[in-house]
């Protein structure tokens, strides 16, 4: 089969056919990549959910120039041979992506001083790069009581956006699922069914997979915050998963461990809970090296002297530099 | 080399004229200097009988306020500590028990908050970054003292009493 050529925002690039416009944009770089709330490269039949991916198509294909009526999904719309997307150059998907962003906002609380998952929250990043500084929803917003999902995690609906990615989950990386949404709409929610436990060896990795912290590892809770902690990749002998984490050290104490995410904030290779949970002694880990982060991050603020590695984006040096 | 302030001045060693080798005029010269401070206003003041007039917004010592119900507003965000420019601050961070609700707003709150004084540069960034307006400068000088550990300010020192009359007034910092 022959490449597809696509055009986002005025870059060029071919792909396989199947290829949707989101990973098309991807590979182009962060620069074009629209942000996406629900989509997870890993997890299929993700993504359609949050609509904060949406991109206006200028030109269908070659052989059909006519554009797309109205903006589309980009993590749900394959690419055509010849096809031009608009992202971030088109007035008009910021600001659809902006009112996204608000609907995502309505209830969600503004609870993140208390949040274990701001600074690495896919919500606050996306909100803050693409959203209005104000809320115009008046009405009360839904809460709900946190509830334990087994020992380990816990469920604060409060805070979910209803991504499905953990439900993606408990269907695809553990058999037997035991939660899933409940309700439609306005009222559906995240329910474990009539509470059942999850203790499945892998459902942790929902703690890593939710793009804010409606599911959180209890075994972290209110420990630290993230821009306290140096995260370092670490591996082990594990007979359940690849063994390769990251750990989250407070000096020589590990305060927490994690997926090994990318650059799009995806896990690399889920970890098993034994990982997870249990493995918090340093002895249990053989160290690799302190992880790169990027020097725009609040996990990146304020570590003078410590080894962490803090790398700068393209984007931020100075042009000097780049030539 | 060319200096940088244009303020240098070449020295000689050309004599002195008959005036200069006579030395009384400039000793007169000298002592006209010291009189004329007599008469003008002392730089020091008589602390602590006097005490300088401080601006409204002076940033002195840190006050951890309490909201209207007497709840302490801190809620261990760590991002005054994340801000301190001189790492003066920590915080351990404890989950609100039933029945605490009167005495903490959120669930989260700081069990441990410890600012060292002798760190603090009074930059007023902690203020700043507190989403929950619950750190403030006052006009409160904090004290000296004979031991380093006295420096290490906890929640003792530093939140406010739950009285009206032990409340800290910090409305004017909270206008500008």
């Amino acid at each position: 089969m022959s490449l597809l050529k696509v055009t986002i925002d005025g870059k060029t690039i071919e792909v396989e056919p199947g290829t949707t416009i989101l990973q098309a944009a991807r590979q182009i770089g962060p620069d074009v990549a629209p942000p996406a709330m629900c989509y997870y490269t890993k997890l299929k039949t993700s993504g359609g959910y949050c609509r904060t991916c949406l991109v206006k198509v200028t030109k269908g294909s070659e052989k059909d120039p006519r554009p797309m009526p109205k903006l589309v999904a980009s993590c749900r719309t394959t690419v055509m041979d010849g096809m031009e997307v608009q992202n971030y150059s088109s007035e008009e998907v910021v600001e659809a992506r902006k009112g996204v962003v608000e609907f995502l906002l309505i209830n969600h609380p503004l609870d993140c001083p208390i949040c274990d998952q701001a600074g690495e929250c896919h919500l606050q990043d996306l909100s803050y790069e693409n959203g209005r500084s104000k809320s115009r929803y008046e009405f009360k917003r839904r809460t709900f009581e946190k509830i334990d999902i087994g020992e380990k995690i816990q469920l604060h609906m409060t805070r979910c956006i209803l991504c499905y990615r953990c439900v993606k989950v408990a269907d695809q990386l553990t058999p037997g699922r035991v939660h899933g949404v409940i309700n439609r709409g306005e009222v559906a929610e995240i329910s474990t069914y009539i509470q059942n436990a999850v203790d499945n060896e892998f459902s942790g990795n929902m703690i890593d997979v939710c793009p804010v912290g409606a599911l959180t590892d209890k075994t972290f809770r209110f420990k630290s915050r993230v821009w306290f902690l140096k995260p370092v990749d670490a591996h082990r002998d594990c007979d359940q998963c690849s063994g390769k984490a990251v750990v989250w050290k407070y000096g020589n104490e590990i305060y927490r461990v994690t997926g090994r995410k990318d650059q799009w904030g995806e896990v690399d290779e889920w970890i098993c809970n034994t990982c997870r949970f249990e493995k918090k002694s340093p002895s249990d880990w053989v160290e690799e090296g302190p992880r790169k982060i990027n020097r725009h991050s609040v996990i990146s603020q304020n570590h003078y002297g410590s080894k962490t590695r803090f790398v700068a984006s393209p984007e931020s040096l100075p042009q000097k530099q780049l030539s | 080399m060319k200096s940088l302030s244009n303020r240098s001045k070449v020295v000689s060693d050309k004599n002195m004229t008959l005036l200069e080798g006579a030395y009384l005029p400039a000793v007169v010269k000298g002592l006209g200097i010291t009189l004329k401070h007599f008469f003008r206003r002392p730089a020091t003041l008589k602390y602590p009988e006097e005490q300088r007039e401080f601006t409204e917004v002076y940033r002195g010592k840190h006050v951890l306020k309490r909201d209207e119900n007497g709840a302490e507003r801190c809620t261990a965000c760590g991002l005054c500590a994340v801000s301190c420019p001189a790492e003066a601050i920590t915080m351990v961070a404890a989950e609100r028990k039933n029945g605490e609700e009167h005495l903490y707003r959120e669930e989260k709150y700081a069990a441990i908050y410890e600012i060292n004084m002798l760190r603090c540069i009074f930059c007023g960034l902690c203020e700043e970054a507190c989403p929950k307006e619950a750190i403030f400068l006052t006009k409160e000088i904090a004290p000296a003292d004979y031991e380093r550990e006295e420096f290490i300010y906890g929640k003792d020192k530093l939140v406010e009493g739950v009285e009206p009359a032990k409340r800290i007034d910090v409305s004017k910092r909270q206008d500008r």
